[in-house]
């Protein structure tokens, strides 16, 4: 009783919000790139927002379902199908046993995000199910998903379609042109030149294709140093943007090492993560200088709207439960 | 309060800074700091992960109605002023290296630069006593001080795509442990047998900040009856 994997896709991995309290004995956090579209994945199901999920990256794969399930898809738009019927992302779908989901190519964003209602039933390692690719943990068998692989659920459920869906705007960041990603000033912010910083703020930079899970590399108009000066490895974070000796930034991502000794020149904002997340190799965007305090009230914005969606979801599922 | 010893790494992360000069002392401070508010978490606490001279403070904001950097530095305030002085307990470890030429692919390479015989190196490795003074890179690596700076030697020009896990390296004044096969720089002088990662375990690493360490020469022999014991 589970999800097979038919086709592989490029990168697909189970992850869930991070795994936290293991940080200090070296261990990544991994768990989602984009941790907004993931919750809204299970928020559209009623599971708990920090249920494990498949992340499925650049090319999605193909998946037969051996039960009767409620799935949902969020984030990038990976031309779903199911039974080569084309369904959409951001609402609860019905599958029943032995229906095939195809996934393609992302059109926009990299990170697309599959929920099973009632959650996948695979085991904590540390607390999260998190895979984590380099230490090789968590997740399924601390490996990206191949075929063949069965992931077993914890609830079948049967139903019938469903009519109602999230707004799509919620996800409109994804497919954006017009692309800022706002940071507070870093640690050694002030070991950069005047020059570089402004440089850093209005020349447009792009993501290389060296980029991964544990960090974007960036290329545009080179970070220089005041002084070359050895920093003292320390705490990283989702979002550090680090800059070492070539002057080319590097972002700290979800399976980051939890310390770093690159000099930092900035932090992007909570709220733009999911947004920087989904931004594809040789696509532009700039920098914008933000405030603690506008990232702190930013971010509680965006918590309420998550706490709304919520309440409006599991509203859906109690009408549903009463009219089954 | 005393802001400038706090930086707002992100909207849920506060690093606190103890200067700027590492020593044994200041990490003793960090770690007693670290136990402190583990054994007695403020409501949000999430974790803490210390460096050299910093420790950085994970939260929760929902926790807080507004302004939570200003909140938990008030809570951290609270910590610092009653912290008792160091009253951390450091345990001995003894680590097993094998120096043998067949794991340690560089000795004869740091040897050479620094005039000394591989003999010589192997003593001068085995005979400090290192001080863990944090954990990070990858699950269980050790970040150690000591180290003879007579044995120092340069990084690899070219970095290894894979050293085995157990490989005991060097790097500029530093040694370290690899827990887990990884890419890696460093020059690699020997291999330990001994697991640094003990995953079904609680805490899953073997060494933690805070121990000491000492290296121990054995023989190829013993090697390879310490794996298969």
């Amino acid at each position: 009783m589970g999800i097979r994997i038919i086709e592989e896709g490029l990168l697909t991995t189970v992850q869930d919000l991070g795994r936290f309290g293991y940080q200090s004995s070296g261990f990544s956090v991994s768990g989602a790139m984009d941790s907004w579209a993931m919750q809204l994945a299970n928020i559209i199901l009623d599971n708990d927002k920090g249920e494990a999920v498949l992340e499925m990256s650049f090319i999605g794969p193909s998946i037969t379902f051996e039960a009767d399930m409620i799935i949902s898809l969020t984030g990038a738009d990976m031309s779903p199908k199911i039974n080569e019927k084309v369904v959409k992302n951001g609402k609860p779908l019905s599958v029943k046993n032995g229906d095939t989901l195809t996934l393609r190519t992302a059109k926009s964003g990299i990170h697309c995000y599959l929920a099973i209602k009632g959650g996948l039933d695979l085991p904590n390692f540390l607390n999260s199910k998190s895979t984590s690719l380099r230490a090789q943990v968590g997740g399924f068998h601390g490996r990206k998903l191949v075929v063949g692989d069965i992931i077993p659920i914890l609830t079948p459920i049967q139903a019938a379609s469903f009519n109602w869906s999230l707004s799509p705007f919620l996800f409109d960041y994804i497919s954006s042109n017009d692309l800022t990603i706002r940071f507070l000033e870093g640690r050694q912010y002030d070991w950069f030149t005047n020059q570089s910083k402004q440089h850093f703020e209005t020349e447009a930079y792009q993501t290389t294709t060296q980029s991964d899970r544990m960090g974007y590399r960036l290329k545009g108009m080179p970070i220089h140093f005041i002084h070359s000066k050895e920093l003292l490895t320390e705490a990283t974070t989702f979002g550090t943007i680090q800059v070492p000796a070539s002057g080319q930034p590097i972002i700290l991502m979800a399976d980051r090492q939890p310390t770093g000794g690159y000099p930092k020149i900035g932090q992007v904002i909570n709220v733009d993560l999911a947004t920087l997340s989904q931004v594809r190799p040789s696509q532009s965007f700039t920098f914008l200088k933000s405030t603690l305090k506008e990232a702190q009230t930013l971010m509680n914005t965006r918590q309420q709207q998550l706490s709304s969606l919520q309440t409006f979801c599991t509203l859906k599922w109690k009408e549903w439960d009463r009219c089954k | 309060m005393n802001r400038q010893h706090y930086h707002a790494l992100s909207e849920n992360a506060i690093m606190i800074d103890f200067g700027k000069q590492l020593s044994i002392e200041k990490n003793a401070r960090i770690l007693t700091l670290a136990e402190q508010i583990a054994n007695n978490p403020f409501l949000g606490f999430v974790e803490s992960v210390p460096s050299y001279t910093t420790l950085t403070v994970y939260y929760n904001p929902i926790n807080f109605h507004q302004d939570s950097f200003k909140q938990v530095c008030l809570l951290l305030d609270t910590y610092l002023t009653e912290m008792e002085e160091n009253n951390y307990q450091s345990r001995i470890v003894t680590i097993p290296v094998c120096y043998d030429e067949s794991f340690g692919f560089d000795l004869e390479e740091v040897a050479s630069h620094n005039n000394l015989s591989t003999e010589q190196v192997i003593n001068l490795h085995q005979t400090n006593e290192y001080h863990v003074f944090f954990l990070g890179f990858t699950p269980g690596f050790p970040f150690l001080g000591g180290m003879d700076a007579r044995i120092a030697a340069p990084r690899k020009k070219i970095p290894r795509t894979n050293i085995p896990a157990g490989s005991v390296g060097i790097a500029g004044q530093q040694t370290g442990i690899y827990p887990i096969a990884s890419p890696g720089g460093w020059q690699i002088i020997g291999r330990t047998p001994m697991s640094l990662l003990q995953i079904k375990q609680q805490p899953p690493t073997m060494l933690k900040p805070g121990d000491k360490i000492k290296f121990q020469s054995i023989s190829k022999q013993a090697f390879l009856n310490f794996t298969s014991s």
